[in-house]
């Protein structure tokens, strides 16, 4: 599947926008991500796998609101820096 | 050299300053849009600098540099609480605001106060942090519902390590009040007699009270000192007592404010810095008019001390972690303002000069030698 990631994760991702991966479930992503990326996971999802208040999940333009969500090979996450938090 | 350490709502910077502590070179901003609550220098290696940091988006994490803030690294496992099962309700760090480096003879422990109320401790040099749980899970399930329910309030800071005895540790809680560890923080007494809280139903509650900072002499340990949302207090130990030394400044002024800071060498002399927090609690230089205040008799008299400070329409303040001293002679003091400014004294308050403008608010000063 296609991630696509913010601008504040760019330091951990060495500057990627978009990454190639494969996961059953939002959670299982973010596992791979800090595989990856050490240290993102933390910065976006807090230590009771509460997505973060200012970041927002969107797979395949829905909003999904906690990891448990599903992901199919061919689906699109997008995370989101919300507009907020300044 | 003398180094003052900045962290900002927007990042930190470092000022370098020459001999005569009058001119400064600044280096910055490092993390450009990250909230620094704390940037501190490990005063065992003289080396070392931890950065506590989150951003308005990003969760909240540590940073380390032991070149000079040329290159950092995050730590491995920041603060955080334990996770619980699923369906329960757990609590999760929001800012790391406070960092300490533990005692000299254990190198590489540190410790570090969060939003909300948390004590983690690292002790390899600030990789990895665990809870300490005598805090975490035992204090706070007696104090919770004390702490609990106030936006912005309850935070962990003032860790101060007994330099005598590494396991003898104060703490100030925001909304919790002062407790004191004598076993390395397996256990927890509140420390709060003496102190005014007006805003608690039970003025003699054992804790609750409001501590904005308190610092601890470093040539006598059992000098305590207290700035509190109710005041400024002083305590002797082993007595249990705080004495409203505030009681003494100018009833235009008040006694409330953030910072307290004491004099390297004398342990009756110290400095705070006024707000007002009257009515509605502004929180700004009373009338306007910022100014220090030093005591030289330990709280038993104040003199103002404003001399190159705007006279009038200043309406900034100082926070509890952005004053600061030197330990040089005469002594530097340095402060940090809402509004941006630093500020500096190289007369040990008689005179001040502005080192700095326009940057983000200021949440805190530390002075280092490096």
């Amino acid at each position: 599947m296609r991630v696509v990631l913010p601008s504040p994760l760019f330091s951990y991702s060495g500057g990627q926008r978009e990454i190639e991966a494969t996961s059953e479930t939002l959670a299982q992503l973010m596992g791979v991500l800090d595989g990856r990326f050490p240290g993102m996971r933390h910065r976006i999802v807090d230590e009771q796998n509460r997505i973060r208040p200012h970041i927002r999940f969107f797979v395949n333009g829905d909003s999904a609101t906690t990891l448990d969500h599903r992901l199919s090979a061919d689906d699109e996450v997008l995370i989101v820096a919300a507009l907020s938090g300044g | 050299m003398v180094s003052l350490l900045v962290g900002t709502r927007k990042g930190a910077f470092v000022y370098r300053g020459d001999t005569a502590r009058k001119t400064w070179q600044v280096d910055g901003p490092h993390f450009l849009g990250s909230i620094v609550n704390h940037l501190v220098l490990d005063p065992r290696d003289g080396r070392t600098l931890l950065l506590a940091a989150k951003t308005g988006h990003l969760g909240p994490t540590v940073f380390r540099s032991t070149d000079g803030g040329k290159n950092w690294a995050e730590a491995k496992t920041p603060p955080a609480f334990k996770t619980v099962p699923s369906g329960e309700k757990g609590r999760a760090v929001d800012s790391v605001f406070w960092l300490t480096a533990g005692h000299v003879s254990e190198p590489d422990v540190w410790y570090a106060g969060t939003a909300p109320v948390g004590l983690f401790r690292s002790a390899d040099g600030g990789a990895t942090w665990a809870e300490v749980e005598g805090f975490n899970d035992r204090l706070y399930e007696r104090i919770k519902d004390s702490v609990v329910n106030v936006p912005d309030g309850s935070l962990v800071h003032s860790i101060l390590v007994h330099p005598e005895d590494p396991r003898r540790v104060y703490i100030g809680l925001s909304t919790g009040g002062v407790f004191e560890s004598t076993d390395g923080g397996e256990s927890w007494v509140p420390l709060n007699k003496g102190i005014e809280a007006s805003f608690l139903p039970d003025g003699n509650a054992e804790f609750g009270h409001d501590p904005h900072l308190l610092a601890m002499h470093p040539l006598d340990p059992e000098r305590l000192y207290q700035q509190n949302h109710c005041g400024i207090y002083r305590l002797d130990r082993p007595s249990v007592e705080w004495r409203r030394i505030g009681a003494h400044m100018p009833k235009e002024i008040g006694d409330i404010g953030f910072p307290v800071v004491l004099h390297p060498r004398d342990r009756e002399c110290l400095w705070v810095f006024p707000m007002d927090g009257t009515d509605v609690w502004p929180r700004v230089s009373p009338g306007g008019r910022p100014a220090a205040y030093r005591s030289r008799d330990g709280g038993a008299s104040w003199e103002r001390q404003d001399r190159g400070m705007p006279e009038r329409q200043a309406w900034w303040t100082v926070k509890r972690q952005a004053f600061c001293a030197d330990a040089r002679d005469p002594v530097g003091l340095y402060f940090g303002t809402t509004s941006g400014e630093i500020w500096s004294s190289t007369d040990e308050g008689a005179s001040w000069s502005q080192i700095s403008a326009h940057l983000p608010e200021i949440y805190s000063v530390v002075a280092a030698e490096v």
